[in-house]
């Protein structure tokens, strides 16, 4: 696997290839994941369907460019549902997709809308048998007293197929909207989270789920935080953090008791009691937690900020990256237009040097952690020719505009940028902006 | 200053020259308040135009929202009755109403909130 020298991070990105889809609303995509390889790269849309691409091989002629990714299995993972006790509609926009580490020829992954979450197995077929002896080459069957002779059927190879089979559904374990799954490193549990609790499951028992986090106050007038996103520590498969709608994260050690509702470590930032408004909690309100690869480290988007944690300090974050700090002094349009509540995803890098995250106007941000810098990228049809360069962009707070500045006020603020994927290796990264799908890779002079 | 004020400014040349720096500073003054807390201004602007805004007891309306999505129906059949017209004319729909219908009393048709547009793919979606 192509590792490039994580010395220094590509500020210099150029477009790979970007699948784009005409249909509007139902295609708007919900979640982006790679797969342990990166071969794979998996996405789920609003109308519940799952479209898997895959790496080609690399093209000799151009040693340095890589492989495209192309469409190597559609299928609808979720149906639209009804709760029927609450009368209340069951989207079925796909909330997360997580992969299970590869075993065997087929590939395992996990997708869950707010409710149900699914196993699904995907094959390739690329022979098939002839010659039966009961049916016909067009699968009529034969009359067995015809049949004068006895024959093995043979192996031949027929064009690729490949097949997605639902092999587990864990369903009616989540009264609240689920926010997260995350497969847990000793390859058997696998953990949901929705606002309220969380559950652990063994990926081979789909009647039972364990409860290990319940923060539903006796008395619902009491609610003051939900749960928004949890997951598993990569190698200590007893740890997994959660973070809340305070902008507070817990880490929870599985050994401790059976019920995790005491952390075992509580990462908040002291805020300045005088710098406190009504918007204050909604922004620090956490819309993803990751943790880095190797474990160290883990990172909290908050509407404004990305903040990186080291796990042995708790009291305060140890950076902190503005995304888009000149949107605070818009922060009464943005609640009033409900931008305010949107929840942005973040990732790391293969090795945990850069991490990025989206933001409005179909921009993205990527901040090195090496060196101290960013950069503000655009996903954009204008530029989508493959190997077209990206420009940098820069947004205006106020006062004078330069030259290719942006101001704040013609913003898009309907193009989010909210799933974002890095390559586990490589310098490639997947943005999903809207109902389009872009995949860049660094530039090489 | 410049050093060219001649010496027998009288009175109220002095006047209209304090006025005039007074002025000049004013806007810097503004400025000042607004660059220390950018998000108490936003917050001004929102009490101005909702007053009655976190002013509810109880858990925040944001939580309770949160914990309720998906759009509601009277039943099952006004579910499916919407799924199948979704494809063609829109139903005539009630008033847009804000408030929530909790178990307090059977819901009816016009408390309930103004249907979204559908966005649910049709099955012929590949």
């Amino acid at each position: 696997m192509e590792v490039e020298s994580d010395s220094h991070i590509h500020m210099c990105w150029q477009v790979l290839c970007t699948r784009t889809k005409k249909w509007p609303l139902a295609d708007i995509i919900s979640t982006v994941e790679f797969n342990y390889s990166g071969d794979l790269l998996a996405t789920g849309d609003k109308g519940g369907r799952v479209v898997i691409f895959q790496r080609e091989q690399e093209n000799k002629s151009r040693p340095h460019s890589r492989g495209e990714y192309n469409v190597y299995s559609t299928f609808q993972s979720h149906e639209p549902e009804f709760d029927y006790l609450k009368s209340l509609e069951i989207e079925e926009k796909i909330n997360k997709i997580r992969w299970l580490p590869q075993q065997n020829a087929a590939h395992f992954l996990l997708s869950t809308n707010d409710k149900t979450i699914k196993l699904w197995k995907i094959s390739e077929r690329d022979k098939r048998a002839e010659g039966y002896n009961l049916k016909d080459e067009d699968g009529r069957l034969r009359d067995p007293f015809r049949i004068t002779a006895l024959r093995v059927p043979i192996l031949k190879p027929m064009d690729l197929m490949v097949e997605a089979s639902p092999r587990r559904i864990f369903a009616n374990a989540h009264t609240y909207h689920i926010n997260s799954i995350s497969v847990n490193s000793d390859h058997e549990t696998y953990l949901s989270a929705d606002d309220l609790r969380i559950n652990l499951w063994h990926l081979e028992v789909t009647d039972r789920s364990f409860n290990i986090v319940d923060i539903k106050p006796a008395n619902m007038e009491e609610l003051t935080e939900v749960i928004t996103a949890a997951e598993f520590h990569p190698h200590q498969c007893n740890v997994f953090v959660y973070s809340s709608s305070k902008g507070t994260i817990r880490l929870c050690d599985m050994r401790s008791s059976a019920l995790c509702d005491r952390h075992s470590k509580f990462f908040e930032e002291p805020e300045d009691p005088s710098s406190r408004s009504f918007f204050s909690e909604i922004i620090s309100s956490i819309s993803d937690v990751k943790f880095s690869h190797s474990g160290r480290y883990m990172m909290s988007r908050d509407y404004l900020s990305v903040k990186v944690w080291d796990l042995n300090m708790e009291s305060r974050p140890l950076e902190t990256h503005q995304v888009h700090e000149y949107l605070r002094s818009k922060l009464c349009s943005l609640y009033e237009n409900d931008c305010i509540f949107d929840k942005f995803e973040c990732c790391w890098n293969g090795s945990d040097s850069a991490i990025m995250t989206g933001s409005y106007n179909n921009f993205f941000r990527m901040f090195d952690r090496d060196t101290r810098r960013d950069v503000t990228l655009e996903a954009s049809r204008e530029s989508s020719r493959p190997r077209a360069s990206l420009k940098p962009r820069k947004v205006c707070a106020g006062g004078k505009r330069k030259k290719d500045e942006i101001s704040v006020d013609s913003l898009d603020f309907n193009k989010k940028i909210l799933h974002t994927a890095w390559h586990p290796a490589d310098s490639v990264i997947a943005v999903a902006a809207t109902n389009n799908l872009y995949i860049f890779q660094d530039k090489i002079n | 200053m410049s050093a060219e004020v001649p010496e027998a400014a009288s009175a109220e040349e002095q006047k209209v020259m304090n006025n005039k720096l007074a002025w000049s500073l004013q806007p810097l003054i503004e400025m000042e308040d607004k660059v220390t807390s950018p998000e108490k201004a936003e917050e001004a602007k929102l009490k101005a135009r909702y007053p009655h805004l976190g002013q509810k007891p109880g858990g925040s309306d944001f939580l309770r929202k949160r914990l309720q999505k998906g759009q509601k129906y009277f039943d099952s059949g006004d579910y499916n009755m919407a799924k199948a017209k979704m494809k063609n004319k829109q139903l005539p729909t009630a008033a847009p109403d804000k408030t929530e219908v909790t178990g307090d009393h059977i819901p009816t048709p016009q408390d309930l909130p103004q249907r979204k547009p559908s966005l649910v793919a049709s099955k012929l979606a590949g």
